[in-house]
């Protein structure tokens, strides 16, 4: 099984690419690889604890009919579907910048050297830019 | 012995006044910091990163003045002096009217043709 | 030997600098052992038979392996039966097998 470091950079509800970067990470720890994310940038709010979901007066629907999780929660699911294979780090400036430090449990605050770290010990290291 | 890694910059100017910086050339930074071999190439529009006599300064909003704005030319000097290659993509210069005497002294002009054999050189390669 | 991954994820017509990806896999496929293009979300959209960059796509999938996501595809109405001449269609785990892969470079536009 291999160990797979990912970076992100761009911030929930703004383009596919968290999509993308979910079904990767969800299929990586399904398949037994264990993988590490470091949000980087915008990446750091996909984690924060004070999302909540929202009634759609376009659909006419409450909150309990959209039944709408936010990024937290899919990443809080992956968390324990990885039984200790997913370690995210928010890189910390990042986060201070963007005041996004109230997050989940499971992600921790972590800086570019830690990064640097699991590149070199890590089989293979994928980078998700932002546009 | 560590990865060799070869740091790919495309988009330019992204958030550059709010961040006052680049923040693809400050990870550099850091990554060189933290010991990693890391090399730069910037393409597309981040080649006008590498040109002398960026100025982005006078920006005001209400009464508060952006007091720091980015200096990307001398952050691209900052990472050479540093010990990271930063390399152009020589085309993408061209295209845009860059001459090569506009540039920071010390960046690599390399072709499009020529790129295959640049990610060759490299264990990994981060597109950013 | 060298083994390539290159995922692009945005339409040739959205943005020029996805030719350039496209020629950079070009000249990848000239000395690399095996690359794989793996098209994600609307990087899929020239996939269709007849859409303007179908030739290209079909062109580059005679020298390269040319995969589209099939969540992506499926996303966009588009089917397997629409697709332009050499293009496989596969899932997100097959993406994973060659992350995982021993010696492969990865790169995502």
């Amino acid at each position: 099984m291999a160990t797979i470091t990912i970076a992100l950079m761009d911030p929930p509800y703004e383009t596919e690419t968290t999509t993308t970067a979910f079904r990767i990470i969800d299929a990586a720890v399904r398949k037994g690889h264990s993988v590490n994310v470091f949000a980087y940038e915008g990446a750091v709010n996909l984690t924060m604890a004070d999302q909540a979901p929202h009634p759609d007066p376009v659909k006419g629907t409450s909150v309990e009919e959209q039944d709408h999780p936010t990024t937290k929660d899919w990443i809080a699911a992956m968390f324990k579907a990885a039984d200790g294979r997913l370690d995210w780090v928010n890189c910390g400036l990042c986060v201070d910048e963007r005041g996004a430090g109230n997050w989940i449990e499971g992600p921790r605050r972590g800086a570019p050297k830690d990064f640097v770290e699991w590149v070199e010990a890590s089989d293979q290291t994928l980078v998700i830019p932002t546009k | 012995m560590g990865k060799k890694v070869l740091n790919i910059l495309e988009t330019g100017y992204r958030a550059t006044v709010e961040e006052q910086d680049d923040t693809i050339l400050w990870l550099s930074s850091m990554f060189k910091g933290a010991g990693l071999d890391v090399t730069l190439l910037l393409r597309a529009n981040a080649v006008n990163y590498a040109v002398r006599g960026q100025d982005a300064s006078g920006l005001r909003f209400g009464e508060l003045e952006v007091a720091h704005p980015p200096e990307i030319d001398r952050d691209v000097e900052a990472l050479l002096e540093k010990g990271v290659a930063v390399h152009y993509v020589s085309d993408d210069a061209v295209q845009r009217g860059i001459a090569d005497s506009e540039l920071v002294e010390g960046v690599k002009p390399i072709s499009k043709r020529d790129l295959p054999g640049l990610l060759d050189q490299f264990d990994q390669v981060w597109h950013w | 030997m060298s083994k390539y991954l290159v995922i692009e994820s945005r339409d040739p017509f959205d943005s020029a600098d996805v030719q350039n990806l496209y020629e950079l896999a070009g000249g990848l496929a000239e000395q690399a052992d095996e690359l794989t293009v793996f098209l994600v979300q609307n990087g899929v959209l020239p996939t269709r038979r007849g859409s303007a960059a179908a030739g290209q796509i079909t062109a580059l999938a005679q020298r390269v392996s040319v995969v589209a996501d099939e969540f992506s595809l499926r996303e966009r109405g588009i089917g397997r039966d629409a697709l332009a001449e050499g293009v496989r269609v596969a899932d997100v785990e097959t993406l994973v097998d060659l992350l995982a892969e021993d010696g492969r470079k990865v790169l995502w536009h």
